[in-house]
């Protein structure tokens, strides 16, 4: 019993060259690698989709505000009636409404020309009853001067209507917001997906690391650490993924916005600037794609934490 | 410290493994447990760690019975009992270093706080030049130390070790047991679960428990 307990050996590592303080859940799995790319593409996704939603939101608020600053007077002529005297009528009328910024009133040619597209060119238009048109800019979206000019025009030339395209507006509008809520719609299941992805990931990882789990356990670690360990270790492959597809979805808008400007003036360019504006995120797009990202990586945090506490409560 | 009354324990609808254990581990006590291999040693050390429940019986530790436990009770218990596994039961993917400090960290202290403590406790076990050295590079008996050394870091009111010297040369074990018996000097209980007869007899002093026909003789001190 005079024996020394246990003698130390002398041979020390150096105590600021050991490594502390590891991930108790380990970092790299070919499960966590597979739950980053998932995550990778749902954030690009869902990034896509928000940015599309808001690109789409932008320009439909573009086109109804560019479509309530117009109106059009139609002076449909009857016979007998000068409709030259009567434009000029109807432009004088216009001209000294208030609120209203420039009147313009085309042509016969200019009108006959609006109709090339559908009857072809060099369609003797002669005797036909084309309206004369006359394109009214306003200086707001005001309808109180708009029912100003409809009165006067109706007591002093009653062969003139005016259209004030807000039926127009409203089914852009309407459109418009059917794409916003359809990309809503979209956004929403790619997220359900994406935390169905999570919740089968954790699962696994649970049951991968119930060696670490037991031990844990074992030397005197709550629920609450445990889970805590796997909040932080699906954050980290969380916000792994999110970045990747995050950086992608926000090179894809950058991108798009300097083909959108290098397409601008080919005839498919015009069409889809029409639809998207110039394809261009505004900075507040951007920040929306990175609370996304955010959002996922906190997402994915404490979903894991959730379905770990609820298993490991179901353990014991 | 650890009452076992009337408890027995069948795996399903299986024949009972051990019955009628009616025993106590008292404070400041020291006993081996002991019996043939598959005896049901290690299944004894589990319930009294709790990580198994009895199918019949009562067992109470530090005076709270087991059958009334939350799962936060459970925890503060754990943290009074440091184990020693037949496996070790070390994470792959963690140091030496990490491996002991575990206890402290699951508690939720800083490493700045205990980091003096599991230096000077690997350096005692000899594992001061294998810190950074994960499991599956250290050897059986190095093994052994970081898995006695994380069960002693949290200076445990009850020690329970399965086979703690099964993998070591005679004169580590022997200066292993020293140390188990220097922690019972301090104050601690100690259970230590072995076969090793000659081992036994040189701690002729200690209570032993003998395991065998699903059932728990007592002696205290060498058996006749």
């Amino acid at each position: 019993m005079n024996e020394p307990i246990v003698e130390p050996i002398l041979a020390v590592e150096s105590e600021s060259s050991f490594k502390t303080n590891a991930p108790l859940i380990p970092r790299d799995s070919v499960a966590g690698r597979a739950l980053v790319v998932v995550i990778a593409i749902m954030t690009f996704l869902a990034c896509l989709t928000a940015g599309a939603a808001l690109l789409v939101a932008d320009a439909s608020q573009a086109w109804r505000s560019d479509v309530l600053r117009e109106a059009t007077i139609q002076v449909k002529s009857r016979a007998g009636d000068d409709v030259e005297s009567l434009v000029a009528k109807a432009v004088a009328i216009a001209t000294k409404t208030p609120d209203v910024e420039s009147v313009h009133a085309l042509s016969q040619a200019e009108s006959e020309k609006l109709l090339e597209p559908w009857l072809g060119a060099g369609f003797d238009l002669s005797q036909l009853p084309v309206p004369r048109l006359i394109a009214v800019q306003l200086r707001g979206q005001r309808s109180e001067d708009l029912a100003t000019l409809r009165s006067a025009l109706a007591s002093a030339v009653p062969q003139a209507d005016l259209d004030d395209h807000r039926m127009w507006a409203a089914r852009l509008g309407a459109m418009a917001n059917a794409v916003v809520i359809l990309a809503a719609a979209l956004f929403v299941l790619m997220i359900v997906a994406m935390g169905t992805a999570i919740g089968f990931a954790t699962r696994g990882a649970v049951a991968a690391n119930r060696e670490v789990v037991e031990v844990l356990h074992l030397v005197g670690a709550s629920n609450t650490f445990i889970a805590k360990e796997f909040q932080a270790h699906f954050r980290r492959l969380g916000f792994r993924g999110a970045l990747i597809g995050g950086l992608a979805a926000i090179a894809f808008f950058a991108i798009a916005s300097l083909l959108s400007f290098w397409w601008a003036h080919s005839p498919g360019g015009e069409e889809i600037a029409a639809m998207f504006g110039s394809f261009a995120l505004r900075s507040l797009g951007y920040l929306a794609l990175v609370v996304v990202c955010a959002a996922v990586t906190l997402l994915t945090g404490l979903l894991s934490r959730e379905i770990v506490m609820r298993h490991l409560q179901n353990l014991q | 410290m650890i009452r076992f009354e009337n408890v027995g324990l069948r795996y399903g609808m299986g024949p009972e493994v051990l019955g009628d254990l009616n025993f106590s581990v008292e404070p400041q006590s020291f006993q081996f447990l002991t019996g043939p291999s598959g005896a049901g040693k290690t299944t004894l050390m589990r319930l009294m760690l709790l990580s198994l429940r009895p199918t019949r019986g009562t067992i109470r530790v530090f005076g709270q019975d087991s059958a009334a436990l939350t799962k936060d009770d459970l925890t503060t218990l754990r943290r009074r009992i440091g184990a020693v596994f037949q496996d070790f039961r070390l994470l792959d993917h963690l140091t030496a270093y990490e491996n002991v400090a575990l206890p402290l960290r699951a508690m939720g202290r800083q490493e700045s706080s205990y980091r003096a403590e599991v230096v000077e406790l690997l350096r005692w076990v000899g594992l001061g030049d294998r810190m950074n050295a994960s499991p599956p590079v250290l050897s059986g008996g190095e093994k052994q130390r970081a898995a006695i050394a994380r069960a002693l870091i949290v200076r445990p009111e009850l020690l329970l070790a399965d086979e703690p010297t099964g993998n070591v040369d005679p004169g580590l074990a022997r200066r292993l047991l020293r140390l188990f018996v220097e922690l019972h000097r301090l104050g601690t209980a100690v259970v230590i679960a072995t076969h090793d007869l000659q081992l036994m007899d040189q701690f002729g002093f200690a209570r032993r428990l003998v395991v065998g026909d699903s059932k728990l003789t007592i002696f205290d001190g060498l058996p006749s």
